[in-house]
């Protein structure tokens, strides 16, 4: 009997969730996205179709880092995005299946599925040579790439690589490496770079997706706002230190015991946008910066090239005082963010989208200056 | 006869395709081929030494951590660094993390399911899970309800006909023979070792910024600076508290789910205890160094080499003694492909010869793969847990031989048991064991230095690369989860002139050399039994076995500054 023929609840139970389980989910998911709770209905109608939005995950040139950091998501956790949320049927690194029985099943997605399916590419499509420095069952990355991305209803970008050419491309690019954007012009591509992407981000973009049937807001980049439009050195918990004149001088010195700004030592910060102080690594414990080591820039365009080297202080940072940075950049409201949960700052994108788009345009503007 | 093409070889990092040919059900020879290559050590040329770890880093992220530490290992030995003794720490944490999380991945998501048939868990008696589950454990998540309700979870996905990533799975081959008991708790690990691994790593985030991808190295030590009284240091009181708490659940999950859960999957499958075998040869750099790095005298686990599966002899390590060819590589050699080169001298210009894609079949006579085949003088060999396993326990190391005697003596197998595709896996489990041992023992000497006011964690006397000669050149060693790897620099004018990286899977996954001897996989794969060629499950239980990284094993390189190009490792 199909899935449809039966009650929610009834098809919950054959999708092995449990009402308790269910009603826990569908809460994460309102939580991660900050909404309101009654969008609960919202989401539980998302996820109430007769089958679960099936899910393909490509790799190119890539170190399977992006791989990686999705495996680390928390909120929702990994087992429930590819068990509950999702049917990804086809991912090197994890799937069940080898060889032929691989290529059988991603054939079957782009034949049945043609459409409806959601595409994940990580790494670079390298373009020299007819293809030859990436194959995978005797086909070119690129052969692959433009048959799987042509006939999908989306196709995420996750990490440089994918979509910029990350590490392959920097000078002097030997294999052609390209971004999925540029190795196959004319795709609806959303960018999620990073390297590696946050997963919380990218499961932000996946439930906003299958919840309102579209993208969130993005930027010029094809990059969600709420991910990408906020500079990095705006939301810096170091930033007090930065306006004050206290800096890391030498490494392992006072400074860098008591947390002070990393400018001195190459800190790209000022010229980088994420949401990487706010959202964090791994469940919210870190990131580079509390660390102790300066940001590297490595969800800026071309970042291998055009952001280093690292440890080379950057020229021309505005002068220091309280908010200068604000006043030249225009954002409204720079400063607030800093301590914003990952929750915050997806929500405040979708209320942005549902509520007429302000906030998305205030992050706009600031990420057109970065 | 039957040739088996396996491609994409899947559940590893990276892109790898084995062919085998396939005589009287048995594979009776078989070529590894890796098939994808970027470059980036040619990108490295002319760039900053200081910061080649954060680009070497990029090779893998499955392996993430290995090349930054390998790599600031080289430069701080071309330039006669020395590292703080809290730097050492911090990197032998760190480094440990990476090993106990990647083995445990490694056995649950990348290799378990070539042993255990999901399907297979539906006709299991929750109940008799729950016995079994408390007769190898004490894991307290282990009731009749809990395995029930996980297998609620399985029957849905069957019943939707939307079976994620267990689509196309060799389910009900033949060689699969646990019991559906066993079956059910494996599956109900294997989602737990998700949610484990994702906490665990929780190490790396606070030591290192972020997983993966760690961003706290530097050349001469790390940047996590430490104060006992500074709320905002990277390093302090609160923060080792946390990573304590965290190595701890990690110590329970290693001894209390996957030790247990590898001897009773091993334990239905004795045959392949005698499949699976190598070239007999085994390399270990030496791992954990608990004084200076140049003391080989003191690593945790002892450098060493062993030949022709011989555990009455350890002989010395001569890094000298590297080569690599080219003979099956797609590369040419300027003195031709015939003979092997060190990696000082190494040129590796690609040359693409395999066949135009879309292709169904590689000419495996001539060239075949990105892979370069390295040789220790002139001898193939195989790198890994079970190699440092080896080489610890031939060295008499108390704590290794204890534990491969205790599982040997449980597993009712002779040493030589080991020399196969389920004695890599049973090596990969009790190096865990080892690494769990001293995880928190390390913690406690950081906290130990701490509040006795050694607080040093990095030493900058040539940060400035004004106090560097004009030239240098300097090799860096890891033992990384998947084996040996090192990186090999050049410096000149304060830039990276040659960079050069060995790796793990390239001694393993590399193809034949000049002589025609095979690389370990090669080796590894003859005289397995293939019940249906259709299903080469069997090919895949070996491969995994080692554990398979490409994105490692291929790499460019540059070659003294030319346009040429050279592959690593």
């Amino acid at each position: 009997m199909p899935l449809h023929d039966h009650s929610l609840p009834e098809a919950l139970a054959l999708r092995g969730v449990s009402r308790r389980r269910f009603i826990e989910f569908c809460g994460a998911m309102v939580a991660t996205l900050a909404l309101p709770s009654h969008y609960i209905d919202q989401v539980v109608q998302a996820l109430d179709k007769k089958r679960k939005p099936v899910m393909v995950w490509l790799e190119f040139q890539d170190c399977a880092g992006n791989t990686e950091s999705m495996l680390r998501s928390a909120d929702p956790p990994i087992a429930d995005i590819v068990l509950d949320l999702l049917s990804l049927e086809y991912h090197e690194t994890i799937m069940a299946a080898a060889g032929h029985h691989a290529e059988a099943a991603l054939e079957r997605v782009v034949k049945e599925e043609k459409g409806q399916y959601i595409v994940v590419v990580e790494g670079s499509i390298p373009t020299a040579d007819g293809g030859v420095y990436c194959t995978i069952g005797g086909r070119t990355a690129l052969d692959i790439a433009r048959e799987v991305c042509a006939n999908s209803a989306l196709n995420i970008a996750v990490g440089a690589c994918a979509w910029d050419g990350g590490i392959p491309y920097a000078k002097p690019n030997p294999t052609g490496a390209r971004g999925l954007q540029d190795a196959i012009p004319g795709l609806n591509v959303i960018n999620l770079g990073g390297c590696p992407h946050n997963p919380a981000n990218t499961a932000a973009v996946l439930v906003h997706y299958l919840t309102f049937g579209q993208a969130p807001a993005l930027d010029q980049y094809n990059r969600p706002l709420f991910a990408y439009g906020h500079i990095i050195h705006d939301q810096c918990e170091r930033r007090a230190h930065y306006d004050a004149g206290r800096f890391v001088e030498e490494w392992d010195d006072e400074g860098a015991r008591n947390g002070w700004c990393l400018y001195k030592m190459g800190c790209k910060g000022p010229e980088a946008t994420f949401n990487c102080p706010t959202v964090r690594w791994n469940s919210g414990t870190s990131w580079p910066v509390k660390a102790g080591h300066g940001c590297i820039a490595c969800a800026s365009y071309h970042f291998w090239d055009s952001k280093s080297p690292f440890y080379k202080r950057l020229p021309d940072v505005p002068g220091f005082g309280v908010d200068t940075t604000a006043e030249k950049v225009g954002w409204v409201a720079v400063g607030a963010v800093a301590g914003l949960t990952a929750a915050h700052a997806v929500g405040s994108a979708v209320r942005g989208k549902v509520g007429g788009g302000r906030e998305a345009k205030d992050a706009g503007d600031g990420a057109s200056k970065s | 006869m039957a040739r088996i093409v396996v491609d994409p070889v899947t559940r590893i990092e990276g892109h790898l395709r084995i062919e085998a040919q396939v005589d009287g059900g048995k594979v009776s020879d078989a070529w590894s081929s890796g098939t994808m290559f970027r470059g980036i050590e040619l990108i490295l040329k002319g760039r900053d030494p200081r910061e080649a770890w954060l680009w070497t880093q990029r090779i893998c992220a499955v392996c993430t951590m290995v090349h930054a530490l390998a790599s600031v290992r080289a430069v701080e030995d071309a330039l006669g660094i020395e590292v703080p003794d809290n730097a050492r720490i911090i990197r032998n944490i760190i480094s440990a993390t990476q090993l106990i999380h990647d083995h445990v991945v490694h056995f649950y998501h990348l290799h378990a399911l070539d042993w255990v048939d999901v399907t297979q868990a539906l006709k299991a008696d929750p109940a008799k899970t729950s016995q079994l589950a408390e007769s190898i454990s004490a894991w307290p998540k282990s009731s009749r309800n809990y395995f029930k309700a996980v297998q609620d979870r399985v029957k849905a996905l069957v019943d939707s006909q939307q079976l994620s990533l267990f689509t196309g799975g060799y389910w009900g081959h033949p060689a699969y023979h646990l019991p559906p008991e066993a079956n059910l708790m494996a599956v109900a690990h294997y989602l737990e070792a998700l949610e484990w691994q994702r906490d665990f790593i929780r190490i790396h985030a606070a030591l290192g910024g972020k997983n993966p991808n760690l961003q706290t190295y530097l050349v001469g030590g790390m940047t996590t600076a430490m104060d006992p009284n500074a709320p905002n240091a990277p390093i302090n009181p609160e923060r080792l508290d946390f990573i304590t708490q965290v190595a701890r659940s990690a110590t329970t999950f290693v001894e209390q789910v996957y030790l247990p859960d590898v001897l009773a999957v091993a334990s239905f499958y004795p045959e392949w205890f005698s499949l699976g075998e190598g070239p007999g040869n085994f390399l270990s750099y030496g791992a954990f160094p608990l004084g200076g790095v140049h003391d080989a005298s003191r690593y945790m686990l002892p450098r060493g080499i062993i030949l022709g599966n011989d555990l009455a002899h350890v002989h010395p390590v001569d890094p000298g003694q590297v080569t690599e060819y080219v003979t099956h590589s797609w590369y040419e050699y300027s003195s031709g492909d015939q003979t092997g080169v060190h990696p000082y001298d190494g040129e590796t210009n690609p040359k693409y010869t395999g066949p135009t894609p879309p292709y169904e079949q590689l000419n495996v006579d001539q060239k075949y793969s990105w892979l370069k085949a390295p040789r220790y003088d002139d001898k193939p060999m195989e790198v890994g847990p079970l190699a440092r396993v080896l080489v610890a326990y031939a060295s008499g190391d108390q704590e290794v031989k204890a534990l491969v005697d205790g599982t040997l003596a449980k597993l009712k197998a002779p040493a030589t048991a080991l020399f196969s595709t389920l004695g890599r896996v049973a090596a990969r489990a009790l190096e865990t064991q080892v690494a769990v041992n001293h995880l928190e023992e390390w913690i406690g000497q950081l906290r130990t230095n701490m509040h006795s006011g050694n607080l040093a964690t990095h030493n900058g006397e040539k940060w400035d690369p004004a106090t560097w000669p004009k030239t240098a050149r300097g090799w860096g060693f890891f033992e990384a989860p998947r084996g040996s790897l090192a990186h090999w620099v050049e410096i000149e004018d304060q830039a990276i002139k040659n960079y050069q990286c060995v790796v793990p899977t390239t001694w393993n996954a590399g193809p034949r050399d000049a002589k025609g001897q095979r690389g370990a996989y090669e080796t590894a794969l003859l005289k397995t039994p293939i019940a249906d060629p259709e299903r080469p499950l069997e090919i895949l239980r070996t491969v995994h076995s080692f554990d398979p990284c490409l994105a490692c094993a291929v790499h460019v390189l540059d070659a003294h500054g030319r346009t040429r190009v050279h592959v690593k490792a």
